[in-house]
């Protein structure tokens, strides 16, 4: 019975195999007690060594999130969340100041093999590359490796986990810190304030150009425990920095709660790249088990004619809710948005982004770019808008939205908001799905049904695909072909 | 090489080929003309294995393989190229990269490794220069504002690329000025080999000026209803169908 048993290959691959890099690595963990209280809030902080300011500034958000409701107004759909069921603390156990690669725990590196980026190659390739990554590695919530940090201090420029930063450079976190992304901002954001674990802290001095790209990679290892970084990048007057961040989770059961805030900050003349390719577990064929992934992202362009721009590649998680922002506060700032959106399976997806125009001369770009397959839900959110004395305020927006299969969904909702007659903004949309015609033409040429659709998308997504750094747009290409396996046939 | 037998195909519920023989040796160059709406290219498109087409009886085998028995990416693997009447359009996907993902996924079923990049390259380099094809054309998207004489012609490269056993072209003629023609008909003639077979699907004459059938076919309701040499060519040019519609209808 071949057709019963390709049905049941393919039911295996979908359930088992699909997500392949679904594994737990085994390290003890030190983790707070379940649940949320004042005393939790105060364990983290103490965990952490922080200063008193600190922790008031934790208790301060911890108190105003127990007045907060949890916003509904987004298009998923999930179970209520128990935030007293949570841990909200774990941190790999013997990575007690760990000065090189050596003293890492070394089941920690064979993580990291198994994910193909070895700290270790890191630096060698970076030995004989032009082009270097250093990586701020964040297991589960610590920072226990930090590499290329001499350079970088040579350059002036600040690399360290945050919680680092709070410690040896009180005076910029206390500065920075939810200057972008107030304590008040929204339930997940507060939430991440009062409990936020580690993350990364970039300080680029003046008319410093950062000597390599930054790089985080984010896992989430610990099972029940809700990850919550906290990033701050701070490009000071004249500099530049490329920020990567990527992200894979192990296979789990249970929901997992995620909830990061990253607030960038770019003053005269400035400008910061940040880019995500995002690869949490999206959930079981029935969506089951995936990680919710609540994220705040905004950027201030403080100064005049300073640049932030936001490139994201998002194929994970079951949820994810998230719009990275840009305040256009200086005269002739620029803010720019380029998105890659995957849903497969049965995840939901509402993101996209909000251009805020405040200064004069300000300009934006928004290049959004959602497949969905499966019978998955995918939005896209977006708000452009120009105060009253934004003038000459510009914007354009591209939304392009690409169907797999006639049991998904895509939607579009654009806000736009002008105060000002003179801000001209423009708004393109399409959807459209893939032709048969096209499958046949790639498949009479010998492709597989999976690899032509593969390909057809990596056109759909290649001006997107562009504004990565090299080395990410090609893992982000076969993160493509990945999360989108099982989504045809 | 390629061998059909009473073979009936319709799409949705509708036939379209009704009874239809073909036998095609290796190394033969096989027109098969016929009026609009004899089923030709339907004829085409059920050998390549499109899905909206049902085989609702009879058998085609390529080199004794039964090409009903194999996916369509199976069959083009098994050595089976059609060059479409309207290549399609991918947007995004260089050219280039089209090619290259061909080649090495056809390699791959064969068991074959993936060809080297820079072996690659050489070959498409050549092959394309013989075609009048520019390395800026292989940076475009897929046939993405190509004219139909570029579009063809990447067709044509693609069979060089490829290197099938039977290729089919499907009114390969159609769009096509007199000079285009000539270049897509020097790259067919180029890849006639005794080992390579071709069935040629055209309305008209003279694509057979440029590419000499060995034996011509008029199809007409979806059968072959008369077999000739290339004379016979010549005198549908100058007779039209008008004789072979009622034929077949009778």
């Amino acid at each position: 019975m071949p057709a019963v048993q390709e049905t049941v290959a393919r039911v295996r691959e979908i359930d088992v195999d699909q997500y392949k890099y679904g594994f737990v690595t085994n390290i003890e963990s030190d983790r707070a007690e379940k649940g949320l209280s004042e005393d939790t809030v105060r364990f983290i902080s103490a965990k952490k060594g922080e200063p008193e300011w600190m922790l008031e500034w934790r208790l301060d958000a911890y108190r105003r999130w127990r007045t907060m409701v949890e916003p509904d107004w987004a298009r998923v759909d999930y179970p209520p969340i128990a935030y007293d069921e949570l841990y909200y603390y774990s941190a790999p156990k013997s990575t007690a100041g760990p000065k090189t690669l050596d003293e890492v725990d070394p089941e920690l590196l064979r993580t990291y093999e198994k994910l193909g980026i070895p700290l270790r190659e890191q630096e060698i390739l970076a030995g004989v590359e032009q082009r270097r990554v250093a990586v701020d590695a964040v297991f589960d919530s610590v920072s226990v490796a930090t590499t290329f940090k001499k350079e970088l201090a040579q350059a002036g420029v600040i690399f360290c986990p945050i919680s680092e930063a709070i410690r040896e450079h009180p005076e910029l976190v206390k500065k920075y810190l939810g200057s972008v992304v107030p304590t008040s901002d929204n339930f997940f954001a507060t939430l991440n304030s009062a409990v936020f674990s580690d993350g990364s802290f970039v300080y680029v001095p003046k008319g410093v150009r950062c000597p390599m790209e930054l790089s985080t990679y984010f896992r989430i290892n610990e099972q029940n425990t809700g990850q919550f970084e906290r990033t701050l990048i701070i490009a000071d007057e004249g500099s530049f920095v490329s920020y990567l961040e990527g992200c894979t989770a192990p296979m789990r059961d249970e929901n997992q709660l995620h909830a990061a805030v990253v607030e960038l900050v770019a003053h005269d003349d400035a400008e910061i790249k940040y880019s995500t390719v995002q690869n949490w577990y999206p959930g079981d064929a029935e969506g089951k088990g995936g990680i919710y992934n609540f994220v705040t992202k905004r950027g201030d362009c403080r100064g005049r004619n300073s640049k932030i721009s936001w490139t994201q590649v998002e194929t994970g998680s079951a949820i994810t809710w998230k719009y990275p922002s840009c305040i256009l506060r200086g005269d002739g700032s620029r803010g720019e948005f380029y998105s890659i959106a995957i849903s497969n399976g049965r995840q939901q997806v509402d993101s996209g982004t909000k251009m805020i125009h405040l200064g004069k001369n300000t300009t934006s770009k928004i290049i959004s770019k959602g497949i969905s397959a499966g019978r998955s839900q995918n939005t896209y959110r977006g708000l452009v808008s120009a105060h009253r004395k934004a003038t000459n305020a510009r914007n354009f927006t591209n939304c392009d939205s690409l169907l797999i299969g006639d049991e998904c969904g895509a939607h579009t909702v654009p806000y736009l908001e002008a105060k000002t007659s003179t801000a001209v903004f423009e708004h393109e949309a399409t959807t459209s799905k893939i032709s048969d015609d096209q499958k046949f033409y790639c498949l009479q040429r010998g492709l597989s049904e999976e690899e032509a659709v593969a390909l057809i998308v990596n056109g759909f997504v290649k001006d997107v695909l562009q504004q990565l750094p090299m080395e990410f747009a090609v893992e982000a290409q076969k993160l493509i072909s990945i999360s989108l396996e099982g989504s045809v046939g | 090489m390629l061998s059909i037998k009473n073979l009936h195909a319709s799409i949705e519920d509708k036939p379209i080929l009704r009874g239809l023989d073909l036998e095609v040796k290796p190394g033969e160059v096989h027109a098969i003309m016929g009026p609009n709406g004899s089923g030709k290219s339907t004829l085409s498109y059920v050998l390549a294995g499109k899905d909206d087409y049902e085989v609702t009886e009879g058998s085609a085998t390529l080199d004794g393989q039964d090409l009903f028995a194999l996916a369509a990416d199976e069959r083009a693997a098994a050595g089976l190229f059609l060059a479409f009447q309207y290549p399609l359009e991918i947007p995004g996907v260089a050219t280039m990269t089209f090619l290259k993902a061909a080649v090495n996924a056809q390699r791959r079923a064969r068991g074959e490794g993936d060809l080297p990049t820079p072996q690659f390259m050489k070959l498409v380099r050549e092959k394309a220069d013989g075609l009048g094809i520019s390395s800026d054309m292989l940076k475009r998207g897929l046939n993405v504002g190509f004219s139909g004489g570029e579009k063809k012609r990447n067709e044509i490269l693609q069979m060089a690329l490829l290197e099938p056993k039977l290729c089919v072209l499907d009114e390969t003629d159609s769009g096509l000025d007199i000079d285009a023609l000539k270049v897509v008909s020097e790259g067919v003639n180029a890849l006639r080999a005794k080992d390579r077979a071709f069935v040629v699907i055209t309305h008209y004459q003279r694509l057979l000026d440029h590419i000499a059938p060995d034996v011509v076919h008029v199809m007409a309701k979806g059968r072959i209803v008369r077999t000739g040499g290339p004379e016979l060519a010549h005198e549908l040019e100058a007779r039209g169908y008008a004789d072979y519609v009622g034929e077949a209808a009778a």
